[in-house]
């Protein structure tokens, strides 16, 4: 075999969204040798696509805001799931990450005094969210690249990670193992525009692979979400944290297709949009939970004065939390009174003038008329649920971010016991930073703890390039495009939203088969920017943690924030002390039940 | 209310390639990448296209549609006559790597020699204030994508391969522009735009404006802007005396990073 | 041979054609050569003709000010202090200056590097130039010069309004007189003026060099005013140019006798 590409890093981050950036400044001032690996090129991340806008208790706006209201509503929100100590470091350190972000060039919008301007989200008890219009994602990712390249550290732009190496996997090279005892060495990946093969050398490495929304049929997320650093970290022998708990947003578009999935802002009902079904029914009424029915509006007149006088009525049912409208539209749907594209009609334009809807919406506006030609303040659009975040992953020391298997990292979506059952809007780029940061610092500590660079063997090597290139052996298999289109049906049909268990055990029939299907792939074309054969790649991850995902949820039978179970609806207190850990188990993977991490008695008070 | 689109797709690499005819069956509301992606999964598996969020906020899916640079993922073909061909190639100023793939590395050096921006120091309190005013402009910079288009569109390199060294392009004037506006930046980066960044090639025809997707006003509100500081700086017979007067000459400017940090 | 450069670089996609645009790209820069070419025709004759320049109280922006020992009585209210070297038409020494303020013109530029220099004819057609160092080197670079040409045309601009002003004189010299000229002289100051305002440079000097506008809060409303201006330059560049061709002609068929001038009061 050829000799191939090798490079030796102290610290090497996969992925270059926001966590991965964040990870590899730190590094990089800790004084650590840094590679960043990335799938597509840099500054494309999904960390692009978050608007609203990052959450921290700089109390800019509110005085009486602080990191412990911030840590109560972050835990509140997650259904006290959450890992306690994560949560509290993110409530603390957030600010200053974000201020850190102003130094390096960040434009955010100002209050009139002149400071960062923060505004109000769902969840949050105070306006906090530090914002540049509706665009924050591409702010926080444009500031974090250019002081990357300010910083002058390398990235592999369009380079993907197929495999870790561990000291237990140079000892078997012939069998994947199983056991999570090895540590860290390296990984192995391919450049996608050659199609060649390379391979790094680093005591530590951060995963920052974002999600996994790409397993599913309808979701806000690109391509590039397929669940890599889910699997690699599986496969190196980490365990995944709460993977049941996949956040749904309700309102995301279905027509045309060209945009499906892609997320409609929840301030159009915040504004005075309301959800009809075929029939012109406002049928949220229908769907009051006896939780909220003292806080919700029982009649349209008492709810449409909600939006004039806040004081004297109570909230629309529109406004219920998001999990709530979800499952409302997805009984609408199947109850046969869905919009004709299988969604329901979010109204806006019959309840506002067109001037007040421009003005108010404006990205929305412009959203619906450049990609779908809908005139929001003419007629209705057509919304369902859309995959947007998934609160699981792999699970880490909190301080440290390190995983379970020694050198092992991860921060960002692709890390767990943040969110705990559901995620807070805003929450998700101040975890980037604030974790992002603690990866980067303490992967470069422990690299130089570890003195010197740890060496690949090249049986090692060879076997991941065979691993990689099967697919070019077989001839006349499946079509790796139609495999992943019918993994996007299992998944959203049967672990989709509102969960029983007959449809996941099915769904786990499903998968077995379909990964029976996935050692038949077969591609056309040569090794050079071949996207069949990057997908039949990504299919092998998708794979993996689609399994985690229904096992986990087959195994919580309740229903609590990201999780609905038809069978079980009720949110049960024993379950509340539970976290379900994703581990490899021989070929497939197995799921365990261990203890929530208790809250120490100070932070405990704060709920009181 | 589908039809069948006919399409003509640049297939091939640097070696050579042709035009490659389609037809694709396509739905009402669809965009060229969906038409794009259904010869992907049903005609050639391998068709490169490099593409992201299709949503229009990452910049990755930049073609040339029926010869005008534009993201595919915004191209609605409701926009075409019905029946019309669409042809699809990939960015004409860039190497090419394979089928619509074009090797933009190009834009990525130029991103590195472009000096950092370099803030006071934070005042007493730790906060730093800026008016809304005075973000403004550069917040119409940063919206951004980094698509490339302008790149691409730019005759001073489209046409003239030769320049590439010595011109930055509109995407790196809006970011000379944008360091240049931001209240706290303290470098001057006048004589690096005129030197190094090479502003004297533009000509100032307004392609780049013509084909941003984000609607950016690069020419009026970036381009001539930074041409009017290199006047400022360069042109200025006062100023110029002043300088020689009192030595301004000798002040420092930015400094361009001096090679990669190891 | 040198080796082929631009889109038919050895590296590039191999696409023979030119452009594959498939609409009329070609419509901007024909009408605009033709436009430029017809006012440069018809400037040049009158410029040179040297006759049909004033017709009692109205001059000619082609003329004014008169300040040869040429002009006809009656039009040089600034004197005839250039003296009778001057060999050409008093036009060409004036017209200089709006001359350098359009051909320095951002969009002036924009328009004929288009349309008569082809470099490049429209966004993604390929220039026929072998090479191509824009603005970079002499005699390109002397479009840095713009901010000056500004400057004399601001001053030329005073000129203009004080002939729209002395329109109000009737041919007797008595003030309260508006005819038709008077109205085209008055919307020819006003428009020559808008155009100067809402050039780039104006709006770079006006406020647009600031670092920090909150600073400068009266020069922020300009730059805003100046801004609002700049985003019409284009259109006040070709209606300015256009309605002083009709201004020039209408005082020569007044001039030359052809019609007369109706008089309001």
């Amino acid at each position: 075999m050829a000799e191939i590409e090798r490079h030796s890093f102290d610290v090497l981050v996969v992925g270059a969204g926001g966590a991965g950036l964040r990870a590899a400044i730190a590094a990089h001032d800790a004084g650590a040798k840094v590679g960043i690996v990335c799938k597509s090129l840099l500054g494309k991340a999904h960390t692009v696509m978050a608007e609203g806008g990052i959450a921290a208790a700089m109390a800019n706006v509110w005085k009486e805001d602080n990191w412990k209201v911030h840590f109560r509503d972050t835990m509140r929100g997650g259904k006290m799931l959450n890992h306690w100590r994560m949560a509290q470091l993110h409530a603390q350190e957030a600010p200053d990450r974000v201020r850190e972000l102003e130094e390096w060039g960040a434009l955010f919008d100002r209050t009139p005094d002149g400071l960062i301007s923060q505004r109000d989200f769902g969840g949050h008890r105070y306006a906090r969210l530090a914002h540049v219009g509706d665009r924050t994602g591409l702010e926080l990712i444009r500031t974090l690249q250019q002081r990357a390249v300010a910083l002058g550290i390398e990235v592999f732009m369009e380079c993907t990670i197929t495999k870790l190496f561990t000291s237990t996997s140079a000892a078997s090279t012939e069998k994947r193992v199983s056991a999570g005892a090895g540590r860290i060495s390296g990984a192995f990946g391919y450049w996608r525009e050659s199609g060649r093969f390379i391979a790094f050398e680093a005591p530590s490495v951060v995963l920052a692979t974002g999600g996994i929304g790409k397993s599913y049929k309808v979701t806000s997320n690109s391509w590039e979400y397929t669940g890599d650093g889910h699997a690699l970290a599986l496969e190196a022998g980490a365990s995944l944290v709460n993977m049941e708990f996949v956040q749904f947003h309700p309102t995301g578009m279905v027509w045309p297709p060209s945009v499906k999935g892609i997320l409609v802002t929840e301030s159009v009902r915040g504004d005075g949009g309301v959800l009809r079904n075929s029939e012109g029914r406002r049928f949220m009424f229908d769907y009051i939970p006896e939780f909220f029915k003292a806080e919700t509006a029982d009649s349209e007149e008492e709810a449409d004065r909600w939006y004039e006088d806040k004081t004297n009525n109570r909230r629309p049912p529109e406004l219920l939390p998001r999990d709530e409208v979800a499952r409302a539209i997805n009984a609408e749907v199947k109850a046969g009174r869905g919009s004709p594209h299988g969604g329901v009609f979010l109204d806006i334009a019959s309840r506002r003038t067109p001037e007040y809807i421009r003005r108010r919406l404006p990205s929305m506006y412009h959203q619906f008329k450049e990609l779908a030609d809908v005139d929001i303040t003419a007629e209705p659009m057509e919304v369902g649920p859309t995959c947007h975040y998934v609160m699981g992953g792999v699970a880490v020391d909190p301080d440290t971010g390190e995983s379970a298997v020694p050198g092992l990292y991860a921060a960002g979506e692709v890390a767990g016991g943040m969110h705990g059952a559901n995620r807070l809007g805003g929450n998700s780029l101040s975890d980037l930073l604030v974790f992002g940061r603690r990866t980067g610092l303490n992967a470069a500590y422990a690299a130089g703890r570890r003195g010197e660079r740890p060496t690949i063997g090249d049986e090692e090597i060879r076997a991941a390039s065979e691993h990689a290139l099967a697919p070019f052996g077989i001839e006349g298999g499946e079509n790796p495009y139609t495999v992943q289109q019918d993994l996007q049906e299992v998944m959203h049909n049967l672990v989709g939203i509102i969960r029983t268990a007959d449809e996941m055990k099915q769904a786990l029939t499903d998968l077995a088969a379909l990964r029976e299907r996935i050692t038949r792939l077969s591609v056309e074309g040569h090794r050079q920017y071949n996207p069949g054969w990057h997908l039949a790649l990504d299919l092998h991850n998708m794979l993996r943690v689609s399994e985690c995902i229904a096992r986990a949820a087959l195994e919580r039978t309740e229903s609590r924030g990201g999780h609905t179970r038809d069978d079980y609806p009720a949110t049960d207190d024993s379950w509340g002390k539970v976290n379900l850990h994703c581990r490899l188990d021989g070929d497939g993977v197995g799921i365990t039940r261990e203890p929530l991490p208790q809250m120490p008695d100070d932070l405990r008070e704060l709920f009181n | 209310m589908g039809y069948d689109l006919k399409m003509k797709v640049w297939r091939g690499d640097a070696t050579g390639g042709d035009l490659v005819d389609y037809t694709v069956p396509v739905e009402e509301g669809e965009v060229v990448l969906d038409a794009l992606h259904r010869i992907q999964a049903t005609q050639s598996g391998d068709l490169a296209v490099r593409w992201n969020c299709k949503a229009g906020k990452c910049g990755s899916c930049s073609t040339e549609i029926n010869g005008k640079p534009r993201l595919a993922c915004m191209t609605r073909l409701s926009t075409f006559e019905p029946g019309e061909t669409v042809t699809v190639t990939p960015l004409r100023t860039f190497p090419v790597v394979r089928d619509l793939v074009t090797d933009v590395s190009y834009n990525y050096r130029v991103a590195e020699t472009v000096p950092a921006f370099a803030p006071e120091p934070r005042p007493a309190d730790g906060q730093y204030r800026m008016q809304q005013v005075d973000v403004e402009r550069g917040q119409e910079f940063r919206k951004c994508i980094e698509c490339f288009l302008c790149q691409n569109v730019c005759h001073v390199i489209r046409d003239h391969e030769e320049n590439k060294p010595a011109f930055s392009g509109p995407r790196f004037f809006l970011r000379y522009a944008e360091l240049e506006m931001h209240p706290l930046d303290t470098n001057d980066r006048r004589a690096l735009a005129r030197e190094q960044a090479g502003i004297g090639l533009c000509n100032i025809t307004k392609c780049c404006t013509e084909v941003c997707p984000e609607g950016i006003h690069i020419t009026d509100n970036a381009i001539i802007p930074m041409k009017e500081r290199v006047v400022d700086r360069s042109f200025d017979p006062v100023t110029w005396l002043g300088r020689k007067i009192f030595r301004r000459d000798q002040l420092p400017e930015a400094q361009v990073p001096q090679g990669r940090a190891e | 041979m040198a080796a082929p450069t631009g889109i038919k670089s050895p590296t590039r996609a191999r696409i023979a054609a030119r452009t594959l645009r498939t609409d009329r790209w070609w419509l901007y820069p024909t009408f605009t050569a033709l436009v430029l070419l017809a006012f440069v025709v018809y400037a040049t004759y009158r410029a040179f003709v040297g006759e049909h320049y004033f017709a009692e109280p109205y001059l000619t922006p082609f003329y004014s000010p008169c300040v040869t020992t040429e002009c006809v009585e009656g039009s040089s209210h600034l004197g005839t202090w250039v003296g009778d070297w001057w060999a050409l038409s008093p036009a060409v020494l004036i017209l200089i200056i709006p001359l350098s303020l359009r051909l320095t013109c951002y969009y002036y530029r924009k328009a004929y590097y288009r349309s008569f220099w082809m470099s490049p004819p429209a966004c993604a057609v390929g220039e026929p130039h072998r090479r191509y160092t824009g603005e970079a080197r002499f005699p390109l670079i002397l479009q840095n010069i713009h901010r000056y040409a500004l400057y004399l045309a601001l001053a030329y601009n005073v000129l203009l309004t004080y002939d729209a002003v002395m329109a109000f004189k009737s041919p007797e010299g008595e003030w309260g007189h508006m005819g038709l000229g008077t109205l085209i002289l008055v919307v020819n100051a006003v428009l020559l003026g808008l155009y100067s305002l809402s050039c780039h440079s104006c709006r770079h000097i006006i406020g647009g060099r600031l670092r920090n506008f909150s600073k400068h809060p009266v020069r922020y409303r300009a730059w805003g005013m100046v801004s609002l201006l700049n985003g019409r330059h284009a259109q006040l560049a070709w209606v300015s140019l256009v309605w002083v061709a009709f201004t020039d002609f209408y005082i020569w068929m007044v001039a030359s006798g052809t019609w007369s001038d109706p008089r309001f009061f």
